[in-house]
């Protein structure tokens, strides 16, 4: 626990015998460590879920394609979907919160790091469940079989009659443990920011990131209980007896869609929050000017995460619900666009009268805006119910939520990525590869998800695994496909960058941005205690009123 | 910098322009060459549908275009440069009066949207239906789709009939959706947007179809191994060609003496179990109605023509042509695989 060396497991250093360093690192309790085991987690889970995409992606690239068998393919989209938001997204932006939170408030440590540890593992042991399910999904007798559900497992294709064997089993108690873990984390993400500020830290004056991973936090709380009820209301249904979701017994699917749903659509906004938060961060840095508006971003924040808690129901406006329960949920998904409209603008207006660098952190969050705002867009466009009527569950849908979270939530995280690894390592990412990684990507997800659109609005489901020749999807799906090759591509380049610059980057020192907050005032990477003395601030830019005593935030303030 | 920014600026405009360029030829695309394209409506519902849509494109269009200039332009605008290396910028830290505008507009836009939204949701989802409405039973089952006209006595399978809707007197469809296993989900684009089926849980759509011809949809609620081969096809029909047709559907089963060898081994297999064919023994209801089979011109849901070829392939090994199909392969005897199909191919 003692060095202030980072060390990656199975890695000798300070010739340290690689078991003890194993050690160290499973039985950590350092915020510290435990945020780069989920990020290392999660990024390994970037790669698994990325794999399972390529394979979809190569069936239909043409009609009547025979590369996978249906369920096969059925396979994929359900472990697609599942891998990335549970074991990819939310690990990865658990693990920053982990880093973060505690350095940028000033404090030594999460609020329980006893909890921390049991939470990461607990979402780890959550992923090998998952997986387990393709060695021992059906039984140990039989060959294996991943669930193949979807990932919101409608009711009643989550019953017994209609998936046998365990591979639904498997993903149920996935989500259940893994579920508990992201509950732990939130709870501590909460009371480390309510209780571990350093002396001056008010609320008021908390780094934006620190706000948006508390609303976050919250949301978590909220969210992902009736996923947990859920989950052990099927396990009820599957093992003893149960009728909540099983139709042939009178039970309600409607019911099971409300329960996911009202997870679901908070969870997006889960994971959107981190992204607001590293843009939060990165913009202003980038643009060397304070953020734009903070009272009005934190307003906006917390606006969004109790609206968002009330417009689950859109993904369900072709399930039969009345006209005036359609209403309500259209207007409540349009209103959430408001506040979010509003962060847009904030960070237009940050950046307005700045002076931009254009490092590859600042041009990721740049992608960001971009998308995003496309994103939201064709999001309001589907919050009109009866336009929804045509789009939902084709295509379009597809290329929209791709949009907010490969273009959105991804695009940011690889900017914080860039941004925060002088931090945790000491050296600087390649800004070469980094140029590399940035315009692959951004070609390659224009070339898939801007083109994916379009067959969508040519009456294309999702979740098929072949379609039928001449209804002009063919040439559309060869395009998406292309564009996901070279996105692969370019995550290959991020890996090695992550790699090559650990051992060969440059030096980063502490401060290379020449940044504001309080991780930056420590060295790089930190020491295990964070901080010699606890630091005490006077304003939102602590380390902005160090370098110019003359003009400090604090007068203003 | 300099370049770096400039390929931003670049790309930037050229993606937003390609995203609509994409919209718009989708919007001018040959409907002959899809058959299931939102922009090419035929029926009320999938019309209002299309002009709300045109109508949010335009504003959520504005929107993109105002927000995307004001991006490119602070990116470009506001870069460093390299004679102000050393100087820190103005630090602005925010404008109440910028703040609200950009919140009041937002909110006015949305009510707007939102009135726009509720009056065509009402419109369509609370549309009296006249008493000259078709009334159709669609059933979804794992991976077909069952139809019954309770008023006039018919029972088919996968290829919906439905009369022509002639304006000064119209003739809506009207669509009860239930399901018999899991979910699905009716979408025939250019006819209106979908409904799921969900058991348990009776859903109403409707459609005026003011153009006869072949609509082609397929289900769009992922329900099982084959949703993708769960095809619909619609026939929309003058007002004689269905009237005809439902008298078609109406007569009993041929019996042709020729081939009573073949319906003996219809009768004497476990076809029976899952299929009717009207004045058979064969009462079944978990696969489609097969009386009046060779009216359509699919099988397996649209997932191959109706040939005998096809048809015997069918019978004797489903995997061939659907797999997953709940379908089992027969195991026949050729001799009784022929006579059974011959016998098949008299089911007018």
């Amino acid at each position: 626990m003692s060095s202030n060396a980072i060390t990656i497991p199975g890695i000798r250093v300070e010739g340290k015998p690689w078991l003890e360093t194993l050690h160290e690192w499973v039985t950590t309790v350092d915020h510290k460590r435990l945020g780069i085991l989920y990020v290392i987690y999660g990024l390994g889970f970037l790669v698994v879920g990325g794999v399972e995409a390529l394979i979809i992606r190569i069936q239909l690239m043409h009609s009547h394609n025979d590369f996978v068998s249906p369920q096969t393919f059925n396979r994929m989209f359900t472990m697609h979907g599942t891998t990335m938001i549970f074991f990819m997204v939310m690990p990865v932006l658990f693990g920053f919160a982990n880093y973060l939170v505690p350095l940028m408030i000033g404090a030594r440590d999460m609020a329980f790091p006893r909890l921390n540890a049991f939470s990461f593992w607990l979402s780890a042991f959550g992923g090998l469940l998952l997986y387990f399910s393709f060695l021992g999904g059906s039984g140990l007798y039989g060959a294996g079989s991943a669930p193949d559900v979807g990932w919101w497992a409608y009711a009643p294709l989550g019953a017994r009659a209609f998936s046998p064997g365990h591979s639904t089993d498997y993903w149920t108690l996935s989500l259940l443990v893994s579920g508990f873990g992201s509950i732990g984390t939130a709870i501590n993400i909460i009371a480390t920011v309510l209780c571990m500020r350093c002396r001056g830290m008010k609320l008021g004056r908390m780094p934006l990131l620190v706000w948006l991973y508390l609303v976050m936090g919250a949301m978590v709380l909220i969210a992902i209980t009736p996923l947990s009820a859920a989950q052990v209301m099927l396990l009820i249904d599957r093992y003893l007896g149960g009728h909540f979701f099983d139709t042939q017994a009178g039970g309600s699917a409607v019911l099971w869609m409300h329960f996911f749903w009202i997870f679901g659509h908070p969870e997006v906004y889960i994971l959107v929050m981190p992204a607001f938060a590293f843009l939060s961060e990165i913009i202003p840095v980038f643009s060397r000017k304070p953020i734009f508006g903070y009272p009005v971003m934190v307003a906006a924040s917390v606006a969004i995460g109790f609206v968002s808690l009330s417009v689950w129901a859109h993904h369900m406006f072709t399930v039969g619900m009345n006209s005036y329960a359609n209403s309500f949920f259209a207007i409540t998904t349009m209103a959430v666009g408001i506040p979010t409209g509003i962060k847009i603008f904030n960070w237009i207006g940050t950046m307005w009268g700045g002076r931009i660098q254009f490092k590859v952190p600042m041009l990721f969050c740049i992608g960001f805006l971009f998308q995003f705002l496309i994103a939201g867009l064709t999001g309001i466009i589907q919050a009109c119910v009866p336009v929804d009527w045509q789009l939902s569950l084709s295509y379009f849908v597809v290329a929209h939520f791709h949009y907010v979270i490969v273009g959105g939530i991804l695009f940011a995280t690889f900017g914080a990525f860039y941004y925060w690894y002088p931090k945790v390592t000491g050296r600087m990412l390649s800004e070469r590869l980094g140029k590399w990684h940035f315009w692959l990507f951004l070609i390659g997800f224009h070339l898939t998800f801007d083109v994916m659109h379009i067959p969508g609005l040519l009456g294309m489901p999702r979740r098929i695994y072949t379609y039928e020749p001449g209804r002009g999807w063919d040439t559309l799906n060869l395009i998406i496909s292309i564009g996901a090759f070279i996105q692969a591509v370019a995550i290959l380049v991020f890996v090695w960058n992550l790699v090559i610059s650990y051992f060969k980057g440059a030096e980063a020192g502490n401060d290379p941005w020449d940044a504001w907050t309080l991780e930056w005032s420590t060295s790089s990477p930190p020491p295990a205690y964070n901080f010699a003395t606890v630091p005490t601030v006077a304003s939102r830019r602590p380390l902005w009123d160090l370098k110019h005593p003359e003009d400090p935030d604090s007068q203003y303030e | 910098m300099h370049s770096v920014r400039n390929t931003i600026v670049r790309t930037a405009s050229l993606s937003g322009a390609f995203l609509f360029c994409c919209m718009t030829t989708a919007a001018a695309a040959d409907p002959a060459s899809t058959g299931t394209n939102i922009f090419d409506p035929q029926s009320t519902p999938a019309r209002s549908i299309l002009h709300l849509s045109t109508f949010v494109l335009t504003v959520t269009g504005i929107i993109f275009a105002v927000v995307f200039t004001l991006l490119v332009y602070s990116i470009s605008k506001f870069r460093a440069r390299s004679a102000d290396a050393n100087s820190e910028p103005a630090q602005v830290y925010g404008s109440t009066q910028i703040e609200l505008a950009w919140t009041i507009i937002p909110v006015l836009i949305v009510v707007v949207l939102f009135l726009a939204t509720a009056r065509v949701l009402h419109a369509i989802q609370d549309a009296p239906m006249p008493t000259s409405a078709v009334e159709v039973t669609v059933i979804g089952h794992q991976f077909w789709w069952e139809y019954r006209y309770p008023r006039l006595g018919v029972v088919t399978a996968n290829e919906l009939h439905i009369p022509v809707s002639d304006p000064a007197h119209p003739t809506p469809t009207s669509l009860q959706l239930l399901s018999a296993d899991t979910d699905h989900s009716f979408w025939i684009p250019e006819l209106a947007g979908k409904t799921d089926l969900v058991p348990n849980h009776p859903n109403q759509m409707w459609m005026d179809p003011q153009r006869t011809g072949t609509f082609l949809g397929q289900c769009a609620q992922y329900c099982g191994t084959q949703h993708a081969k769960m095809l619909l096809r619609v026939s929309v029909d003058s007002p004689e060609d269905f009237a005809a047709w439902v008298r078609e559907q109406q007569r009993p089963a041929v019996a042709d003496e020729r081939v009573a060898i073949g319906k003996r081994v219809f009768e004497t297999t476990a076809c029976i179990n899952c299929h009717t064919i009207n004045g058979t023994v064969a009462n079944g209801r978990f696969g489609p109605d097969l009386t009046h089979l060779m009216s359509r011109s699919t099988i397996a849901a649209g997932a191959a023509p109706n040939t005998p070829e096809n048809l015997r392939l069918w019978i004797q090994d489903p995997e061939a042509i659907k797999r997953g199909s709940l379908m089992p392969a027969m195991q026949l005897s050729k001799s009784d695989l022929d006579a059974l199909t011959d016998y098949l191919e008299t089911l007018r």
